[in-house]
């Protein structure tokens, strides 16, 4: 058969998760660490992040409301999706996730915006006309009251929502490495540390992704990128990268210690089937080498342009490193046979509804989203309350 | 009495999710199914639902009560056990009113579905790899589908 060797039992030969199914943890991974990053700003603190906070909420919105549409496409009939709402089955973890995904979108994200882009939203409702004055007149809830005691109580508000926030957040993406970590036929997946290493490589994307975009943004609005901001991120990312990278050495040393019955197959596959996606880009081009060039940005006095071309560098190496993680974890634990005697092929459809096209569309979809975003509600630093002040 | 005022923004927030929290208890009594529930976490009524399907399959015992030289036939043969709408269909229409012409297999997609040779099968099958066995030819033209084998001069 093309494609095998070895042994597959007939069911394993094609797989039934796709290139959808590993953009699913990649996406959903960004939101969790968009948000994270955001909340290093207002629960912890940190001031210097403070020009990326709204953005960061932005970003963790858009990349949410894109997450469920992978799993949409790769279910045969989504129109009856609804249905886990309705009646949802304990025992089903999608199901619960399900609620862990409302949860999150509705009761934690929207509302941190809401009341953090409140006072904007009732100045714009103001200064703007036409349908984009209903529009944000709407979004007031009626409620013009931008009164300094009425902030300070959002901000208090915000602030209990983003605590509650960070949990849900670890909740919502430990979740994804749950959901592989309890499959307990398939060794690739099953380890308890798969929902600790999910979250941990979601700091790092979702941290990086917002490094990008802000820089990006940045230098499309023409403005200054506030070097403070970006290092301080930096700083965090190449923290946060050495945790994740431990954990998954640590995981990796635990697999060849414990060597049982699974390992020789795996480890075949490893170096043949998954080097280059595992080995060459995970490990060498997606980890190790944004390491070693953040490493730089933290012990030598670097110029400033230097330090943003090696942010850029980094932080587009670590994305690419987080996705062919999420392509080893997803993919790989597809390509063995439980029997550990054969390997089967991935081969990726192009224009069908899980193909390479798709995913193209809902890898750039969430940026589109965002672009509209950042239309209504303009998360920019320096325009901050802007309209406001023109307003009053 | 001020912290109510100047939090009154929050409790239309909290009335928006009241409203779409009841809208959601009043959608899903709509939408979930009476019978939903009522042995398991299904459909009661999804049983005499699908009872009430149409049936599709006649059994090989009604397919031989006419045709009962096939019936020989294959009972003679290796396909003895296999029964007759595994390979033709589901037949059920044709039983009732045989002026329905119930057309014939083809046995260039039949016969693999059984027969393709995989490691996975138990040796002692009968398996072949199609491409070099038959060269392309159906496989009706050297076996007789009802009493395959070819020693038993079921050549057609
Ligand atoms: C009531 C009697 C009767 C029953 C029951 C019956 N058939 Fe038939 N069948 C016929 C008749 C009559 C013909 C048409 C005459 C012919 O070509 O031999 C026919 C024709 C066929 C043909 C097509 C032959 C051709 O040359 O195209 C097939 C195949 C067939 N039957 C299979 C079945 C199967 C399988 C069953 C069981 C599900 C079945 N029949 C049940 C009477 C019956
Ligand atoms: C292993 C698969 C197989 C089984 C089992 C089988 N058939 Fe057939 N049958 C065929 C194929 C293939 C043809 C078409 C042969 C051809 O095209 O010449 C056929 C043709 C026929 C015909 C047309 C006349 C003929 O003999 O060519 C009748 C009638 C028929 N089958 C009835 C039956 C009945 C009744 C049974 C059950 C007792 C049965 N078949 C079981 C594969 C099968
Ligand atoms: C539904 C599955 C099925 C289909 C379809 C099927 N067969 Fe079979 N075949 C069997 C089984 C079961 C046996 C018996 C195996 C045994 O007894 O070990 C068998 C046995 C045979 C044998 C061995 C006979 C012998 O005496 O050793 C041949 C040859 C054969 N089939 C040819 C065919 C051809 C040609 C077709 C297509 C017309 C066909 N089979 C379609 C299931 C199938
Ligand atoms: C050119 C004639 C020819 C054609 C066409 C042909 N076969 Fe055969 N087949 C044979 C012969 C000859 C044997 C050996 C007979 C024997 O050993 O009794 C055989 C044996 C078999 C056996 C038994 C193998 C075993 O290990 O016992 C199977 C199964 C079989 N054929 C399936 C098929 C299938 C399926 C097709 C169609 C794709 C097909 N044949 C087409 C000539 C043919």
């Amino acid at each position: 058969m093309p494609g095998v060797e070895g042994f597959m039992y007939p069911n394993e030969v094609s797989l039934y998760w796709s290139v959808l199914i590993v953009l699913y943890p990649f996406i959903t991974g960004l939101v969790a660490g968009a948000f994270i990053l955001a909340s290093l700003a207002r629960i912890f603190r940190v001031e210097a992040v403070k020009p990326t906070y709204r953005l960061a909420l932005l970003t963790a919105l858009a990349f949410l409301i894109v997450a469920p549409l992978p799993l949409q496409l790769h279910l045969g009939h989504p129109e009856r999706s609804y249905e886990m709402y309705l009646t949802p089955h304990r025992s089903s973890a999608m199901a619960m996730f399900g609620f862990v995904y409302l949860w999150y979108l509705m009761a934690v994200l929207v509302v941190e915006i809401w009341l953090d882009f409140r006072a904007d939203i009732v100045a714009l409702s103001q200064s703007t006309t036409g349908w984009r004055r209903w529009m944000y007149l709407a979004m007031t809830l009626g409620s013009a009251n931008v009164s300094p005691r009425a902030l300070a109580i959002d901000e208090r508000v915000g602030w209990l929502v983003t605590l509650i926030g960070v949990p849900s957040a670890f909740l919502l993406h430990g979740y994804v490495g749950f959901i592989f970590g309890s499959i307990k036929a398939n060794p690739w997946w099953s380890s308890p540390l798969m929902p600790v290493v999910f979250i941990f490589s979601a700091m790092v994307s979702g941290i990086a992704a917002v490094m990008l975009l802000y820089m990006a943004t940045t230098r499309l609005r023409r403005k200054l990128i506030d070097m403070r901001c970006v290092d301080t991120i930096a700083m965090y990312l190449f923290y946060i990268f050495i945790i994740d990278f431990s954990l998954e050495m640590l995981d990796l040393i635990h697999r060849i210690y414990e060597a049982d019955e699974s390992f020789r197959s795996l480890d075949f596959m490893v170096h043949t089937r998954l080097y280059f996606s595992q080995i060459v880009l995970q490990i060498f081009i997606g980890t190790l080498t944004p390491l070693v060039l953040l490493f730089l940005t933290q012990v030598m006095k670097l110029h400033e342009v230097v330090r943003k071309r090696i942010y850029a560098v980094a932080g587009s190496l670590a994305l690419i490193g987080i996705f062919a993680m999420r392509w080893n974890v997803v993919i790989g634990g597809q390509l063995f046979s439980k029997s550990f005697l054969g390997y089967t092929t991935y081969k990726m459809a192009l224009a069908t509804r899980e193909g390479l096209l798709v995913a193209i569309a809902l890898t750039l979809l969430p940026l589109l989203i965002l672009a509209v975003l950042v239309k209504i509600l303009p998360p920019w630093p320096d325009a901050e309350h802007a309209s406001i002040r023109e307003a009053v | 009495m001020r912290v109510f005022r100047d939090a009154g923004h929050l409790f239309r927030l909290a009335g928006l999710f009241a409203v779409g929290t009841l809208s959601f208890f009043i959608i899903r009594a709509f939408l979930v199914p009476r019978s939903f529930g009522e042995y398991g976490h299904y459909r009661g009524a999804a049983i005499s639902e699908i009872a009430a399907h149409p049936i599709r399959f006649a059994g090989h015992q009604t397919c031989e009560t006419c045709h009962t030289d096939v019936a020989q036939t294959k009972n003679s043969g290796k396909h003895a056990q296999v029964n007759c709408e595994a390979c033709h269909g589901p037949l059920a229409k044709h039983a009732d009113d045989p002026s329905i012409d119930p057309g014939k297999p083809d046995t260039a997609v039949l016969c693999v579905r059984c027969h393709a040779a995989s490691a996975a099968k138990p040796k002692g099958f009968p398996q072949v790899d199609a491409d070099q066995h038959s060269n392309g030819l159906p496989c009706q033209t050297c076996h007789q589908p009802h009493n395959p084998a070819i020693a038993a001069g079921g050549a057609k």
